[in-house]
């Protein structure tokens, strides 16, 4: 069972097994949508380490001490969109006032992170897996870390396939497509790693 | 000023408006449960019956609402939607609903649902709002249903579970896996592409 495996299987399965974006197809319109600049998406991809760590441990908490004792179990998900919501503006208004230099870094992506699902999801699936508190804290940072790692690997090659001569029908949207199946195709041979 | 009934509602979603080929919205869910073609029926049926509540409900309440805290309005008026249709599965389907997993309840951030109640039912009266739902709804899920179809086939030799190709098929099983998904829904829209003329980005 994954709530009994150590933490350092949890990250590792987190990061590059189950890889969110290539394996469980989540937050894919950032990842297409970002990906043509390597610089905007390690932007991206460094927010969306920071507050899905934090968000997943929020959501963790609130889902704990609030929704089980109350047996509201059935407002998870209408819980954890405000939460996500709620928590990013608050981070957004915290950042600005006492980190302007890192505001300045995280820009326009920061109040995107709200609809990126990968967030929303990573808090559901650490619930699903019944973690406890640390469990999920490093479920969240291998979730999260690997869009990072894999956001970055895929704006680099985007950039390079610019250049590329392709098929007029397949410029664009549709190579990035393409890309993407042959890492997914990459990462699945790491499957067998260790039986989950 | 605007028709009371504009069958336009309905028609745009179905093909010029198509929110998967030509708006680029909502891939997630597309791509997850897109492997078999039971499954992909069932998301889209799901699909309909959320964008359909949520559209109506947003057009229902939109002269009520303040319009600088519309965006959380809608939130929970999906998510309203999003968990009817994740208990109704639970309850009466609990093998569809355990193949759809965290897909289901991850509706409530899909970009088409939040992007029709905003562009469109916050807009517009009931009658049309409705109909632009069942239009985009029924939209999607044929886009899913296509590609579950082009993965169900080659993958499994299997339609909707019953066996099409024979027995001596081997299957193609990277259609299934993840790769797959990626692969057609990029050939599907370079195939789009190269019929109706490269859309400017």
């Amino acid at each position: 069972m994954l709530n009994e495996m150590n933490l350092g299987l949890i990250f590792l399965s987190a990061f590059i097994i189950n890889n969110i974006l290539l394996i469980r197809f989540l937050g894919l319109c950032s990842f297409i949508g970002i990906s043509t600049n390597l610089k905007s998406s390690a932007g991206m991809g460094i927010a969306v380490v920071f507050v899905t760590v934090m968000a997943c441990s929020i959501s963790w908490a609130v889902y704990q001490y609030l929704l089980i004792p109350f047996h509201l179990e059935y407002l998870r998900t209408a819980t954890f969109i405000l939460t996500i919501a709620s928590f990013v503006q608050f981070e957004e208004i915290l950042i600005r006032k006492k980190v302007p230099a890192l505001y300045k870094a995280f820009g326009i992506y920061l109040p995107l992170i709200t609809t990126n699902c990968a967030i929303l999801a990573s808090a559901f699936l650490g619930i699903d897996y019944k973690f406890s508190f640390i469990q999920n804290l490093v479920f969240a940072f291998g979730i999260s870390s690997g869009y990072c790692f894999v956001i970055v690997l895929f704006a680099s090659i985007r950039e390079r396939i610019d250049t590329s001569p392709i098929p007029s029908s397949f410029r664009g949207i549709p190579i990035a497509f393409i890309i993407a199946g042959l890492m997914s195709l990459a990462f699945l041979g790491f499957k067998g790693l260790f039986k989950l | 000023m605007k028709k009371l009934i504009e069958p336009k509602s309905f028609s745009a979603g179905l093909w010029k408006e198509n929110p998967i080929f030509f708006l680029m919205l909502g891939l997630c869910p597309l791509l997850a449960v897109s492997s078999s073609l039971k499954d992909a029926i069932g998301m889209g049926v799901a699909f309909i019956f959320v964008l359909t509540g949520s559209n109506i409900t947003v057009s229902i309440i939109r002269k009520v609402v303040p319009s600088h805290i519309r965006i959380p309005v809608f939130i929970v008026v999906i998510a309203t939607f999003v968990t009817i249709a994740d208990y109704s599965l639970a309850a009466y389907l609990p093998k569809l609903h355990r193949n759809l997993g965290v897909y289901l309840p991850l509706m409530v951030v899909n970009c088409i649902i939040l992007g029709r109640a905003e562009a469109f039912a916050s807009k517009n009266n009931l009658i049309n709002s409705a109909l632009d739902g069942l239009g985009m709804g029924i939209g999607f899920t044929l886009a899913i249903i296509i590609i579950a179809f082009l993965r169900e086939l080659p993958g499994q030799g299997t339609l909707l579970g019953i066996n099409i190709l024979g027995e001596n098929y081997k299957p193609f099983l990277i259609m299934i896996m993840p790769p797959g998904a990626f692969f057609v829904i990029g050939f599907l829209i370079a195939l789009k592409n190269s019929i109706g003329g490269r859309k400017k980005c």
